[in-house]
């Protein structure tokens, strides 16, 4: 962040000055432009978002009958009594969706960074016969698309009686083939062999080893993999689509799915749909805001090697 | 009575055994026991749990009423997103895992699909089924039986009698009959576009509503009989509305707005549509849609295509289906009985879940009886009562109606563009129709 911010600024004073700067030319034309781009870019993807903000705080008839992109009058306690019958239709279970969602994505991702940390570490720092086979048959996990496997995955958890549980929704989102991959690249890249060979010298176990030492030094590319990951469950809708039948399992997408497919019969969702989809943001961006200094370290770490 | 074979039913069976030979392992062992007609429904004898799966809302407030009553049938609502947009695609994944729900809340016009897939359980020989066919609208329990002997597979659950709304108001003003004829429709079309609005929207994506529309006029989209399918969506009665539509298309008197979408809901807001052909359960859309226009609305039969006739379309609907696998049939068919015909569930159902029941005994019902303010007190389902008891009770729907619908649809689109006709995009949504039926080796005659 403050790096972005900053390589402007410098670059502006050479510019003034005149003297050749060290990094590549940049003339005013080709800066603007750049501007400009990035300019509608942001535009492009605020605008539907500054959309959801605005339609929040409006009435079913306000959101058709006023203008789209600004405030109404009563614009905030409308917001505040559309929350609060968010939360209390149907007996409150659309915080039960987000509560699902809390659960699948959050402790899905941490497990899942665990899982895959482990081992993209064991593929890059142990030597054993058909390391790189495994490792090939992982990375060609990351082309299968999760959409395709969702439907034999009912048909397995049917065999065993999972489906519409938890465990159908949680149990697959632990696995996450980019998530060994990066760990992979990020281990063999930041845990130095010399170090692990110190650390048994002085009586540490394997296990102790990777929990003490390792994790620490790859710990961008875990928060990378976490990331990842929540993003993907949170958004993730196919497969719990499948899976649950019962609503108070269902995650906040498919809840809210759900409502959106009734609204031509009960009019009134609409507004919920859109305040829901609104909260349900929330988390996300929240997310990126806290883990952004991580997220662009361990991105670059991978895309060097 | 037993060995009784209707013709209809023939045709039906013989799809179901290829259809079922090619998804092997499904059921649980008993989807091929019993065969057609009058296998036996017997009472389970302990306590017995269902699971039934709908999208109306407030149906699990519903149920409880039943659960106080029953304690030995204790029924667990499931919800999902309704039906074509991933319940009915949840349905057959499950029946072919052998793990549906007993009990399943279909419309009308998929009920064809999973028959032809084996996917629902006769119900006739339960007690009180067959005799219930007095307590529901003629025409939707045709939509339940498919018209054969012996057989009942849902219980119909709503209905979406069609009839026009209209801004009474505006009409008046302007000095203009209400229209009683597609006719008068037409030449009313012609004066409001003068005035700088539309009469209604023609919608696009909607070809169910089109659907209501030939089945007004008396036309048929589907038949089958023991030699198959007959896919007719270019008949005469067909070609009559889609030349209909498209003349007030290609005179810019309709406008094309996605139905449903938000400036959709503000052309009628804003009284830039007059009327609207819509279901009984557009009354609470409108309502909620266009709130600045309460009071200016009042709804009148459908127009004619004769003079002083009375038919009437349907729009949506659905049915309770005891699924295939159920291993508690004949508890699972009293509780869809009760759901639809009990007139506190029909009350409730209606209120929480703006259901317009199938069973004849709605018209009894408070929340059908009174004035309706948005109408300016007009008894509006008075009218949509008339209405149901004018649709056509022979219409048929075709077991690939999700893809019919797609086809038609993308044509119609093209249709407004100005790339073909309406009658275009029925003739390639019918070819596209038997193309689908072949390669599902479900019989079709050409």
């Amino acid at each position: 962040m403050s790096a972005a911010a900053a390589a402007p600024v410098s670059t502006r004073k050479s510019v003034r000055r005149g003297n050749a700067p060290r990094g590549p030319r940049h003339s005013i034309m080709s800066r603007t432009g750049a501007m400009l781009i990035m300019g509608v870019f942001t535009l492009y993807f605020l605008t539907p978002i500054w959309w959801l903000l605005v339609s929040s705080t409006k009435t079913g008839g306000q959101i058709t009958g006023t203008a789209p992109l600004w405030f109404t009058m009563e614009s905030i306690p409308t917001f505040f009594s559309n929350i609060g019958r968010l939360f209390t239709y149907s007996d409150g279970v659309f915080g039960r969706w987000l509560l699902n969602s809390a659960i699948y994505a959050g402790l899905g991702a941490l497990l899942g960074t665990i899982i895959a940390a482990m081992c993209g570490y064991a593929l890059a720092k142990y030597e054993f016969k058909g390391r790189e086979a495994i490792f090939n048959i992982v990375l060609s996990g990351v082309l299968v698309p999760a959409t395709a496997l969702a439907l034999p995955l009912f048909l397995i958890f049917s065999e065993v009686k999972l489906t519409n549980t938890l465990w159908a929704v949680f149990l697959p989102s632990l696995v996450s083939p980019f998530g060994v991959y990066l760990a992979r690249i990020y281990a063999a890249a930041s845990v130095p062999g010399e170090l692990l060979e110190a650390a048994r010298l002085d009586g540490s176990g394997e296990i102790r080893t990777f929990f003490t030492v390792s994790t620490r030094l790859m710990a961008p590319a875990l928060v990378t993999i976490f990331l990842f990951q929540f993003v993907a469950i949170w958004n993730n809708f196919f497969l719990p689509l499948i899976m649950l039948r019962d609503q108070t399992l269902f995650p906040v997408t498919l809840g809210l799915y759900a409502w959106n497919s009734q609204i031509s019969q009960i009019p009134e969702l609409r507004v919920l749909v859109i305040v829901g989809a609104l909260v349900s943001i929330l988390p996300l961006i929240a997310a990126f805001l806290a883990l952004q200094r991580f997220w662009s370290s361990g991105l670059g770490a991978g895309s060097v090697k | 009575m037993r060995a009784h074979y209707g013709k209809a039913t023939a045709a039906f069976a013989m799809v179901s055994a290829l259809t079922l030979a090619g998804c092997a392992g499904g059921g649980g062992g008993d989807s091929t026991a019993g065969g057609e007609g009058g296998s036996s429904c017997e009472p389970s004898s302990g306590p017995v749990d269902l699971t039934f799966t709908t999208w109306v809302p407030g149906m699990d407030k519903v149920v409880d009423l039943w659960n106080e009553e029953n304690p030995d049938i204790q029924v667990k609502v499931q919800t999902g997103p309704n039906g074509n947009s991933g319940t009915y695609q949840n349905f057959f994944n499950q029946l072919q895992a052998g793990n549906a729900p007993d009990l399943g809340q279909i419309e009308y016009d998929a009920l064809p699909n999973f028959r032809v897939q084996d996917g629902l359980e006769n119900i006739a020989s339960c007690e009180n089924v067959s005799d219930a066919e007095d307590q529901f609208v003629d025409w939707t329990w045709g939509q339940v039986t498919f018209g054969e002997d012996d057989a009942v597979y849902a219980v119909p659950q709503d209905s979406g009698p069609m009839a026009m709304f209209y801004r009474k108001d505006l009409f008046e003003q302007a000095g203009i009959e209400v229209p009683t004829t597609w006719e008068e429709y037409a030449a009313a079309a012609e004066e409001i576009k003068a005035q700088g609005s539309y009469i209604t929207n023609f919608p696009r994506g909607d070809v169910n509503w089109f659907a209501g529309n030939v089945w007004q006029a008396g036309g048929q989209w589907f038949s089958n009989d023991d030699e198959g399918w007959d896919v007719n969506l270019t008949g005469e009665e067909s070609e009559q509305v889609a030349n209909y539509w498209q003349g007030l298309l290609e005179k810019d008197q309709v406008s094309t707005l996605p139905s449903f979408s938000d400036e959709w809901n503000a052309s009628f807001n804003e009284g830039d549509q007059w009327t609207w052909i819509s279901a009984v359960w557009g009354a609470s859309t409108l309502a909620t849609g266009a709130p600045d226009t309460s009071g200016k609305w009042a709804v009148a039969p459908m127009p004619q295509w004769e003079d002083g006739g009375t038919a009437a379309g349907n729009w949506g609907g659905s049915s309770t289906a005891v699924l295939k696998g159920s291993e508690h049939p004949y508890e699972a068919a009293q509780f869809a009985l009760w759901l639809n015909t009990d007139p506190e569930a029909l009350a409730l159902a209606n209120e929480l879940g703006g259901l317009y029941p199938a069973a004849k005994s709605a018209t009894d019902l408070e929340a059908f009886s009174g004035g309706v303010e948005y109408f300016g007190g007009q008894k509006i389902y008075d009218v949509f009562a008339e209405a149901s008891s004018n649709v056509d009770p022979n219409f048929t729907w075709g077991p690939t109606m999700t893809q019919t619908y797609t086809d038609v649809s993308d044509g119609f689109g093209k249709a407004i563009g100005g790339d073909g006709t309406l009658m275009d995009a029925l003739t390639s949504g019918e070819e596209a129709t038997v193309e689908s039926l072949k390669s599902q080796s479900i019989p079709v005659k050409e």
